[in-house]
């Protein structure tokens, strides 16, 4: 009744290729966006900045690099983290090394920095993929968090590879409250997310998905197999090190090597499956779920068993979250191998014939 | 030059290990094509259950029974409420599958037993062989030879169950093409069950050897990750493979670590099995002993 496209005639090829085509989900993002940044900031609390909002952004920013190589260019990587890791690190080392460099500036360069790395581990995916590809990720993965912790120069010397944020500001403002971490967290994830929606649609996102549904096929037709990898690689390791960077900067503050492990790849690779692969949204939903179940399971274990009388500790608990976990991975992969973005598409769906299913 | 072939030696009979655990992961790849990413978590799990029945106090050969059995169990629980529900998914979606069931294994395991260290006694000595330290100079221990030859001798009868076994058979057949298994009537998810118990079976006794070792720990989970590089070398699909693999990177990785090692800081050891498996992928894409794959569109 609410969301119908009826009537919305396209009158030109613009009006026709736009990002959002229907006028109602324009409305809907537009009206999110002024309520994530206007609303959101003045009703939430310290804790759902610090612990719930930013992560969830940050997070989602990982994932939408990982859904870029994975879901649309169908390369499985399982070393997401060690591009966050260099993100993190290049962008601590930008500010440090490079005297008045803008904030914003050294989070990108270390976006680049981390693009580097993933092209570097992007070559084998010439030769070789599937499995063999993911297991060669594998190689990034522990190759860079080595490298971050033995040699020194990266974290500035200091103990086990330890680095603390300096102090930044963005525009003249300083940014030292969980409220403008938010809103600069929010406004790059939101730059980024509309750069990708549009990415996906465009030439690139095409052969990406030419490449991902058969890649002899897309070279038949005459996509560039090595540019269009290659490609996808350098982009989806970029968003992974903008998102480290923000790691460092607006969530955690000090960030060691051996937070960016492998069981961060596999989260990310989670927040990608659980989501949707090869869809923006499901990145978002991903994330949210992965970032909030944890928090949920916490506040629904502990009364549970003191209910049902039963002393717990805690490593029970975070072994019931481990189960959980793979349980529900599993149960989402036998019920909706899709994600979330597709019940998502379902529920639009039903809200365009509805009230009248026929 | 004792010294090169002492680590050259270890490094060898440490392969042994991972080869175990790549055997795993060769048996289901090569029936179900599933690329099982919980082997090692079931090793671990294996490697708890034994040492948790040992330390109810139950003799090492009825506690092994024990474990198998549990294994059996795990193996056909996986078939039935993973794998079957997932039939005709892309092979993807089946590896991410076995990430989850990667999680869940673990968190059960860590339940059932506890997350704390558990030593398991075989009653193998882990000495060095005085006749080989006196006449060669040479450090081997009597523990790791005594590993390698279990291990020989777990891949002696594996061979033959699968070559002169009516179930051996099967398996192949279904191996080969699952389609044609099933139209001349092989029962294709009994010999899932099987194969995930057989699995099971290869991960009990590589998680007992892993344990008698270092003890039955968190950690063993990262040490048969080591395992996929191996894989990598041997290709997916060839139990040969998964030997000459096993020993290659065990060997080289040693070498690295004590001949290349100082050079650059040390602890190289955790990526250069990945990196050399990396570069050797550039060159044979399909490992020593994969089948050429040849794309059609």
């Amino acid at each position: 009744m609410f969301y119908r496209e009826t009537g919305q005639f396209k009158t030109s090829y613009g009006a026709d290729q736009q990002i959002f085509p229907i006028r109602q989900d324009r409305i809907a993002i537009g009206l999110l966006l002024v309520f994530a940044f206007f609303v959101v900031p003045a009703v939430a609390t310290q804790y759902w900045f610090s612990a719930i909002l930013i992560p969830f952004l940050i997070f989602s920013l990982a994932a939408l690099g990982l859904n870029i190589l994975t879901g649309y260019a169908g390369q499985l990587s399982l070393g997401s983290a060690a591009f966050m890791a260099v993100g993190a690190f290049g962008a601590y080392n930008f500010i440090l090394r490079v005297p008045e460099i803008p904030a914003i500036l050294a989070f990108l360069m270390g976006g680049v920095c981390a693009a580097g790395v993933g092209i570097l581990f992007g070559l084998p995916s010439l030769r070789i993929k599937g499995f063999y590809l993911a297991v060669a990720t594998l190689a990034a993965q522990f190759f860079v968090v080595w490298a971050l912790t033995k040699f020194g120069w990266f974290s500035n010397y200091s103990s086990s590879g330890v680095i603390s944020s300096q102090d930044f500001s963005v525009f003249g403002f300083a940014i030292d409250s969980p409220v403008r971490k938010y809103l600069l967290t929010l406004s790059i994830v939101a730059i980024m997310g509309l750069l990708a929606k549009n990415m996906a649609r465009s030439n690139t996102g095409r052969s990406w998905m030419a490449v991902r549904d058969m890649d002899v096929a897309a070279e038949v037709i005459g996509i560039p197999l090595m540019k269009t990898k290659l490609l996808a690689f350098a982009v989806s390791s970029f968003y992974c090190g903008v998102a480290g960077a923000l790691v460092a900067y607006c969530y955690l503050g000090t960030v060691e090597p051996d937070y960016f492990t492998l069981d961060l790849s596999f989260r990310i690779l989670f927040m990608v499956i659980i989501g949707g692969v090869g869809t923006i949204l499901g990145s978002f939903f991903g994330a949210a779920f992965i970032v909030l179940l944890p928090i949920f399971l916490n506040i629904v274990l502990h009364p549970l068993f003191a209910i049902l009388g039963i002393e717990i500790s805690s490593a029970v608990v975070s072994n019931m979250e481990l189960m959980v976990f793979g349980g529900l991975i599993i149960f989402f992969l036998a019920v909706e191998p899709h994600g979330l973005a597709r019940l998502w598409q379902i529920g639009k769906e039903k809200l365009r014939i509805w009230p009248f299913p026929h | 030059m004792a010294f090169f072939f002492e680590v050259l030696i270890g490094g060898l009979l440490s392969g042994v290990m991972y080869s175990l655990v790549a055997l795993g992961f060769v048996l289901i790849y090569k029936a179900s094509g599933v690329f099982n990413f919980a082997q090692g978590a079931m090793v671990y799990f294996a490697a708890l259950t034994f040492a948790g029945i040992i330390d109810m106090g139950v003799p090492i050969p009825l506690a092994f029974l024990g474990a198998f059995v549990v294994m059996i169990a795990l193996g056909v629980a996986t078939e039935r409420i993973v794998l079957r529900p997932l039939v005709n998914q892309p092979q993807i979606t089946l590896f991410m599958a076995t990430i989850g069931l990667t999680f869940f294994v673990e968190g059960l395991a860590q339940i059932a037993w506890g997350a704390s260290t558990r030593r398991i006694d075989l009653g193998i000595q882990d000495e060095p062989i005085p006749w080989i330290l006196d006449n060669m100079n040479m450090v081997v221990s009597s523990f790791d030879l005594t590993a390698a030859a279990i291990a020989g001798v777990l891949v002696a009868v594996l061979a033959a169950f699968f070559q002169y076994t009516k179930i051996g058979r099967a398996l192949r057949a279904v191996a080969d093409d699952h389609q044609a298994a099933l139209s001349i009537g092989i029962p294709l998810q009994h010999i899932w069950g099987i194969i995930w118990s057989v699995a099971g079976f290869v991960a009990l006794v590589a998680g007992m050897l892993w344990g008698a070792r270092n003890g039955a720990q968190f950690a063993l989970t990262f040490v048969a990750l080591k395992a996929l590089p191996v894989l990598i070398l041997g290709g997916f699909t060839s139990v040969l493979g998964a030997i000459v693999g096993g020993l290659i990177i065990g060997s080289t990785e040693k070498l690295a670590e004590v001949f290349i090692g100082p050079m650059v800081g040390g602890g190289i050891e955790n990526w250069f099995p990945y990196v050399l498996a990396l570069f050797f992928l550039l060159v044979r894409p399909e490992g020593l002993f994969g089948e050429k794959h040849i794309d059609r569109v």
